[in-house]
């Protein structure tokens, strides 16, 4: 047996839209909150404005108060937000520690097969020895993972699908 | 290292469609130009979502909305959902979602001339059960036209998505129609190189599961990526 085939989730996904979904602390998840903010763009440099966003992330592990996944809209500049609790280091492969991170996965018209890559956050100096950002090694490219922080406890990441500034994706 | 630690294997050549199929014009912009960077499967990977019923709970009639009928043709849907070795996957959420039978979706940007049904919203929610199978009701969705190229018209088709055990699994898909002559002149279904595994998009119709007088019946079963056969030394990630 073969994994069915993917095709793309189209226009019209919004259907299955919940808002609330964009916040991963709705269920009284305990631990330090924070925004996290998206901006996503092609390749000709137009916003995405149809695109579903989905975060996934293993740490604080899933609970009752906690899914660790959230979904969110792209709005009419392209941009998506969450709020979520900030994760913490995770074990990565061999000895390796894996710097705090979020899952991300891109969803649009025009896009048969999801984009999978990651978001971390600027600064962490758990980053400088994380496995996964290891494996990129132009500094360009690597810092096309890193969210800035605007604000205390507020980060963005610019992502580009297509073009100079593309966004590493990953092959998972 | 216990059977879930196991990293889920690579997809089949050409079962998959390449994000880069400019008879599809929206990817244009839209794919990556630069190759995919290939990562070793993380906790991160292979856990996943989990979705409780009770939290989120089902729809599994998507032909009737306020104790109205839609109008259209009466259709279940049904199969189960595996992953590569044939396991059943129990408790699995697949959330659904299409046009009406008209052809239109009740969606503010869908501005197809065709009508609306007040008494169809097209949105459906349902789990697999502990032997993987799913089950629901809606009505036939119709074909429409779409700016693609010079008279484009989608298949029949209803959207469905599914999460699977693992950040890994995630898929979204499309299921059609037997018989549908759109499926040739579809981008989208044509863009899965391989023949056999686009044409296992393609549900079949089944008498076992339509019920007599009432509605015909499709079997649509979907699987999901399996896990490698044996353990791979790079991939020792730890689950909660």
């Amino acid at each position: 047996m073969l994994a069915t085939a993917s095709q793309t989730i189209g226009p019209y996904w919004h259907l299955l839209e919940d808002r609330s979904w964009a916040d991963l602390t709705r269920f009284g998840a305990a631990g330090e909150v924070i925004t996290v903010s998206g901006r996503v763009i092609d390749g000709a440099g137009n916003p995405l404005t149809d695109a579903c966003v989905e975060i996934w992330q293993a740490s604080p592990p899933a609970s009752e108060n906690f899914s660790g996944f959230g979904r969110a809209a792209t709005d009419d500049a392209g941009v998506f937000r969450f709020k979520t609790i900030r994760p913490s280091a995770l074990p990565g492969p061999g000895n390796s520690l894996q710097a705090p991170h979020l899952a991300l996965t891109i969803l649009a018209r025009g896009l048969l097969f999801q984009l999978s890559t990651r978001i971390y956050f600027d600064g962490d100096h758990a980053n400088e020895n994380d496995p996964i950002l290891a494996l990129i090694e132009d500094p360009a490219r690597r810092a096309t993972l890193l969210a800035k922080e605007r604000e205390t406890g507020s980060w963005h990441i610019d992502i580009s699908l297509q073009g100079a500034d593309e966004t590493v994706f990953f092959e998972i | 290292m216990s059977f879930i630690d196991r990293p889920f294997r690579p997809y089949a050549p050409g079962s998959q469609p390449e994000n880069d199929t400019p008879s599809y014009r929206s990817t244009r912009f839209r794919h990556p130009a630069k190759p995919l960077l290939k990562i070793p499967q993380t906790i991160t990977e292979l856990s996943g979502p989990g979705f409780d019923p009770a939290r989120f709970p089902a729809i599994a009639n998507l032909a009737v909305s306020n104790g109205k009928e839609a109008l259209g043709e009466r259709i279940i849907v049904a199969g189960e959902v595996r992953d590569e070795d044939g396991r059943p996957l129990p408790h699995t959420m697949l959330e659904i979602w299409q046009a009406n039978a008209a052809g239109r979706y009740n969606h503010a940007r869908d501005q197809h001339d065709a009508p609306l049904d007040p008494a169809f919203s097209g949105i459906g929610r349902v789990f697999t059960d502990d032997a993987g199978a799913y089950r629901f009701i809606t009505i036939k969705p119709g074909a429409y036209p779409w700016g693609n190229h010079a008279n484009a018209w989608r298949p029949n088709h209803i959207h469905l998505s599914l999460f699977g055990p693992g950040y890994a699994t995630r898929l979204i898909t499309q299921m059609y129609f037997p018989g549908d002559p759109l499926l040739a002149l579809d981008p989208i279904f044509l863009a899965t190189a391989d023949e056999a595994a686009r044409n296992r998009l393609v549900s079949a119709l089944d008498m076992s599961i339509g019920q007599a007088d009432w509605a015909l019946g499709y079997r649509f079963d979907i699987v999901l990526r399996g896990r490698q056969a044996t353990p791979m030394e790079d991939s020792d990630a730890r689950h909660r």
